[in-house]
């Protein structure tokens, strides 16, 4: 054996045998570097004849070439090996939980979000949203909307008073979203469009009753406004909020004091399903608002002459028809603030009701 | 308001059926709320026994055959001491709900014979409580047919949910009124009554009211001599039961039927009982009266009453009393017939809380023109029931009545109801509703009849056109568009409203709502709790005061959760807060409580945060990062907010601040919770919270323009640069990063505190504070000296202001 092929049979062998990249670093340097073996004999051909530079000065460059190749293959094998071997060492346990992002656990209240909803519809109609105080006069609470002293319909009403001021006169808890009615058409002039919103109040605790609950009132006043008109609306509104393709309403005259022509407003539905009520199908009728002319008092009491505008007001329990729509039992869970009730009846934070996307799409 | 079917067509002229009526109630504002069809009576049929054997095994039961009309006899086993055969009763067959005893009947074998059947008692029908034996008919009772046709159980029940503007339909006569003029059937004329008088009422009355006559605006009184009061006739018992009143005697039926026939309330006295004359008048001060009810009452001047020489007698147009009633050995019966006040009435009756026909009645207004007809029917079922010698009646106070005339002009139904209704059509409507239409052409005037309070205006007249002509004519019509696309239709205080609610529930907080009046020791604590916030009647003594925060009713709601193991909370509420009784006084507040370990990450124990033994409990910078958040959420320039050390008394003094803006705005509150505070709510844990006024917020600036300003974008390299600094442990962390800002404020763009350590090293309170600057240059490259003066002012201006050291 030359000893060329000795000295490329240790150098292959010390290129295998290196276990890491600085193993094989060092080869290379002992083989190649400026000292290198290898180098040391290519530093030998400049002193070659022609003849000997073509026999073996041809075979140190072989020499040179294997090696090289040898050492760039073990080397890109070593590092293989070592980024395999540092992935397998970072494994981790990817079924260990993580945390739930704090919009996924977050809840707004049912209620909350059927205002959104609401919102959503009346906006698309014109109308805009007022609010009014819940601590009300009797005035604005009673008399504005024609409820006469003492008439029955005023006891019916179960109202929370505070006690009477210097003049004797006592603010109530407001029994209806109604006031704001009266304090609108105070504030603005027609054409008015508006919904109202908001927390009212009776003495009156049950399964469906509670001492502190929701409505939500609408008004509309112009110069043209009619019963018509006001079919018209209440039925767009009930088809968008309950989302159904159509819904069967019937209007029963009735009465309150704030409207004439007043009714009661069924809503055609199947119950024969348990607690789960269908819309826009069965043949039950189930009672879901009051509405009706704005009384031509309620019109005076807020500076306007009945003859010249005319309109419609309707008031709805936003806890109920949150029950009919998203199905809870009891209407005194909406104020317990349990924690498991309102993960499960609440809303998540990013599922914002609009027209565009489907109200609880 | 209840009535029967045949009572109803005692009225009504109809061959409508009972769908049909009650289809038409609801659709005219009489709304039907149940309807008793009596189909549970309907499989029960007159039966004869045809033989009874004795029962081989029983004593006391007999075998009977018993002959339903329809095929073979069928075998019965019978307890009844009365069967008998020939006896003809009422049978029920296997299969059928016996209302009386709540059960189904099966096939049974009773000691080993079959019985296929029932021969049913009164009590099993519901019709008595006789259990005695079964039900024993006339001989000629015919066999085969329906038992409760034949016994007159068979007249279906309507209930209407009457709305209290509509005292004319508390009659079975003004509902049939009302169906008649909705073309369902004819109204049955009344016949005028003809019996002839003998001699004078010998008992006097006379108010004395002392000029409030309208307490009593009519009162009219007959003696009837020599009735024979006993049970009244079955028709009139089985009437009065089916809409649950309980039959007396035939009087005192009289007058009960009166008040649901005619919606007239009347009074009987036995003559014989009442001392003297009468006299109307308010009663004395405590002066009693035993009612019927068998209660006593104690009045007071804002009562009126019917009072004989011995005292009170009756509560006018309410109860009468138990002294002067009428029972069998009446045989002389003073009949009243009177008009009371309804407020009055409704005052009184509320006051008592005694609830009755009468007052019923009387507090939505009873027909004046009735009361003397009213007492002229009821001398005539007196007469017809009990007999007896009727004398004149006399009529006391009663000055007539006036109707109100509505000037009507036709086309305001089209105005209020976009019905086209003819003026012939609306002329008819109301003349068949007993209005009396005059004048001619467009505008008419319309007298309205006494039986109608309700009617004032054109209004009421439009609805009466409406019902009747069907509310269901009625097409909807869109409402006008104002214009293409709406624009923005809420209030900043309503937006912001809402970005609080979804910027701290995207904090993982759940929106609750609790009550707005919280317990007076609550209130005070929070600062609330004047008297003018006190409900005068709450609900609940814990219900009383009008919440001065949301924080106490938000805190206890945490502390339920935690006793029902559920500890980490955070719960939110945006909602009203109430600083007086005035609409300015309502505060709109966005509100917020964590508790255990539910900060922003996520509550409990996690193996990820294992290292630091678990989930970390709130503190006080959780609730300041949640109010903060609602302030950035609404849109505030959060440079111009400060953050004061403190808050109210119900904070930590040393673990709470409160957020300003400027000197004058103070946008909220947030800290952990004073002890005391805690203890005195019952609750307890790691608990942090806040208060935000969304109202306080000042309004955003109007911009010209929607473009946002020019990005300047520096093509430097931004630079970071740390420094800690050793300083007084009462130094703000707040104050060093405003010193070190202030060095340049237009190279540093940003100063982070990014630690905070106390050691013994650093000397008795001291502490030290690390800040990282960030340095961007916008012009050229810093070079290594503008380095050292930049941090040479940064330093000075921390050490100057702090009175701290650079930390080695």
């Amino acid at each position: 054996m030359s000893d060329l092929d000795q000295l490329k049979q240790t150098l292959l062998d010390e290129i295998a045998g290196a276990s890491d990249e600085a193993a094989i670093e060092a080869v290379r340097v002992a083989a190649l570097g400026k000292k290198g073996s290898v180098s040391e004999l290519l530093k030998t051909l400049g002193a070659m004849s022609a003849e000997e530079r073509q026999t073996r000065g041809a075979a140190i460059n072989a020499l040179k070439t294997l090696v090289t190749e040898a050492i760039a293959e073990r080397k890109a094998a070593l590092r293989e090996a070592a980024i395999a071997a540092r992935l397998a060492a970072e494994t981790v346990d990817v079924s260990l939980p993580v945390r739930a992002s704090p919009a996924e656990r977050g809840r707004i209240h049912p209620i909350s979000q059927i205002v959104d909803e609401i919102t959503a519809i009346f906006a698309d109609m014109g109308f805009s949203i007022a609010e009014g105080p819940d601590i009300e006069t009797d005035y604005y609470n009673f008399t504005a909307l024609n409820f006469p002293e003492g008439h029955p319909a005023r006891e019916m009403h179960d109202t929370f008073f505070l006690p009477p001021d210097e003049a004797g006169e006592r603010k109530v808890l407001r029994t209806h979203t109604s006031p704001v009615q009266v304090r609108t058409m105070e504030a603005q002039k027609p054409p008015i469009r508006i919904i109202i919103p908001g927390k009212t109040y009776r003495q009156d605790s049950d399964a469906t009753h509670s001492p502190m609950f929701h409505q939500v009132e609408g008004l509309v006043v112009d110069t043209r406004a009619n019963v018509a008109n006001m079919r018209w609306v209440l039925e767009e509104f009930c088809k968008a909020f309950f989302e159904v393709e159509s819904v069967t309403m019937r209007f029963r005259p009735s009465f309150f004091p704030f409207t004439e022509p007043s009714f009661e407003v069924d809503i055609q539905c199947d119950r024969s399903s348990g607690p789960i009520v269908r819309f826009g199908e069965g043949t039950d009728w189930m009672e879901i608002l009051g509405c009706g002319m704005v009384h031509p008092n309620v019109l005076r009491a807020g500076g306007l002459d009945p003859d010249v505008y005319q309109g419609f007001a309707w008031g709805m329990g936003l806890d109920r028809i949150a029950m009919l729509k998203y199905g809870m039992p009891d209407l005194r869970d909406f104020f317990n603030a349990d924690v498991r009730w309102l993960s499960h009846y609440g809303f998540r934070p990013l599922d914002m009701p609009t027209l565009f996307g489907g109200l609880s799409a | 308001m209840k009535f029967t079917l045949s009572w109803l067509k005692d009225h009504l002229d109809t061959d409508a059926t009972l769908e049909e009526i009650c289809a038409r109630l609801t659709a005219i504002g009489l709304e039907v709320e149940d309807v008793d069809d009596k189909a549970a009576y309907r499989p029960f049929v007159i039966a004869r026994v045809v033989s009874a054997e004795q029962h081989p095994n029983a004593d006391k039961l007999k075998v009977l055959m018993v002959d339903t009309g329809k095929g073979d006899p069928v075998q019965v086993v019978c307890g009844a001491p009365n069967a008998r055969a020939g006896l003809v009763g009422a049978f029920v067959s296997p299969g059928t709900f016996v209302p009386g005893i709540g059960v189904t009947l099966a096939v049974g074998t009773i000691r080993g014979v079959e019985s296929r059947g029932m021969m049913c008692s009164e009590k099993e029908l519901e019709i008595s409580d006789n259990h005695d034996g079964i039900i024993d008919l006339p001989a000629d009772a015919p066999v085969g047919t329906s038992f409760a046709a034949y016994a007159g159980l068979d007249d279906p029940v309507i209930e209407i949910n009457l709305t209290p503007n509509r005292p004319d339909c508390t009659s079975i006569y003004g509902i049939a009124r009302d169906l008649a003029a909705s073309g369902l059937g004819t109204l049955k004329a009344p016949k005028a009554p003809a019996f002839a008088v003998e001699g004078d009422t010998p008992v006097k009355v006379t108010l004395d009211l002392g000029g409030d006559d309208h307490l009593c605006p009519g009162f009219a009184l007959r003696l009837v001599r020599g009735v024979r009061n006993g049970p009244s006739p079955k028709w009139m018992q089985q009437r009065l039961l089916a809409i649950g009143l309980r039959p007396i005697n035939a009087l005192v039926d009289i007058t009960n039927y009166m008040t649901f026939d005619q919606g007239r309330p009347l009074h009987v006295f036995d003559a014989a009982k009442v001392k003297g004359d009468l006299v109307v008048r308010r009663a004395a001060e405590g002066e009693t009266v035993l009612a019927l009810d068998g209660r006593e009452y104690t009045l007071t001047p804002a009562n009126v009453v019917i009072a004989d020489d011995s005292g009170v007698e009756s509560i006018g147009g309410i109860m009468g009393g138990e002294h002067s009633g009428c029972d069998e050995t009446t045989t002389d019966v003073l009949i009243e017939s009177a008009l009371w006040d309804p407020m009055n009435v409704a005052r009184t009756g509320r006051a008592h809380g005694i609830i009755t026909d009468a007052r019923y009645r009387f507090e939505r207004g009873v027909d004046p023109e009735y009361m003397v007809p009213g007492l002229e029917r009821a001398t005539e079922l007196v007469l017809e029931l009990c007999g007896g010698t009727p004398a004149a009646l006399d009529v006391v106070g009663y000055k007539g009545h006036a109707p109100k005339v509505v000037d009507f002009p036709f086309s305001e139904v089209k105005r209020l109801t976009g019905l086209d209704v003819s003026a012939e059509e609306s002329t008819d409507i109301l003349t068949r509703l007993g209005f009396s239409v005059s004048g001619s052409g467009e505008r008419v005037s319309v007298a309205v009849p006494s039986w109608r309070p309700d009617v004032d205006g054109k209004a009421d007249l439009v609805e009466e056109v409406m019902r009747i002509h069907g509310v269901d004519n009625i097409r909807p019509a869109p409402l006008e568009s104002h214009g293409a696309v709406n624009g923005r239709i809420l209030t900043t205080l309503q937006i912001r409203t809402r970005l609080a609610r979804r910027a701290l529930a995207a904090r993982g907080m759940l929106e609750a709502v609790t009550w707005s009046f919280i317990p007076k020791a609550h209130a005070e604590l929070f600062g609330g709790g004047a008297p003018s916030l006190a409900l005068s009647n709450p609900i609940a003594a814990d219900m009383s005061d009008m919440r001065p925060s949301l924080l106490p009713g938000l805190l206890s709601a945490a502390q339920r959760n935690a006793d029902k193991g559920y500890g980490d909370v955070a719960l939110f509420e945006v909602s009203g807060t109430y600083e007086s009784d005035r609409p300015e006084g309502q505060r709109r507040v966005a509100g917020g409580v964590r508790r255990g370990t539910a900060a922003l990450a996520g509550a409990g124990r996690l193996w990820s945060n294992a290292a630091k033994g678990g989930g970390r409990p709130v503190d006080v910078y959780d609730a300041k990062a949640d109010a903060l958040a609602v302030l950035e959420a609404c849109g505030l320039p959060m440079g111009n907010v400060q953050i004061e050390p403190g808050g109210p008394a119900w904070y930590h003094p040393g673990r709470s601040g409160t957020i300003r803006m400027g000197p004058k705005v103070v946008l909220g509150t947030f800290g952990e919770f004073h002890p005391k505070a805690l203890a005195a709510l019952d609750v307890s844990g790691a608990l942090a919270g806040f208060e935000i006024y969304l109202d306080a917020m000042p309004e955003p600036k109007k911009k010209a323009t929607r473009t946002k300003p020019a990005l300047d974008l520096s093509p430097f390299q931004a630079v970071r640069r740390d420094f800690a600094f050793v300083v007084d442990k009462t130094v703000e962390a707040g104050a060093i990063v405003r010193a070190a800002t202030g060095a340049d404020r237009k190279l540093i763009t940003a100063v982070n505190v990014f630690d905070v350590f106390e050691g013994a090293s650093l000397g008795e309170g001291k502490k030290s504070v690390a800040i990282e600057v960030v340095i961007q240059p916008t012009d050229k490259t810093l070079t290594d000296e503008d380095f050292e003066a930049l941090t040479a002012r940064i330093v000075g201006n921390v050490v100057k202001t702090t009175g701290g050291t650079l930390r080695a």
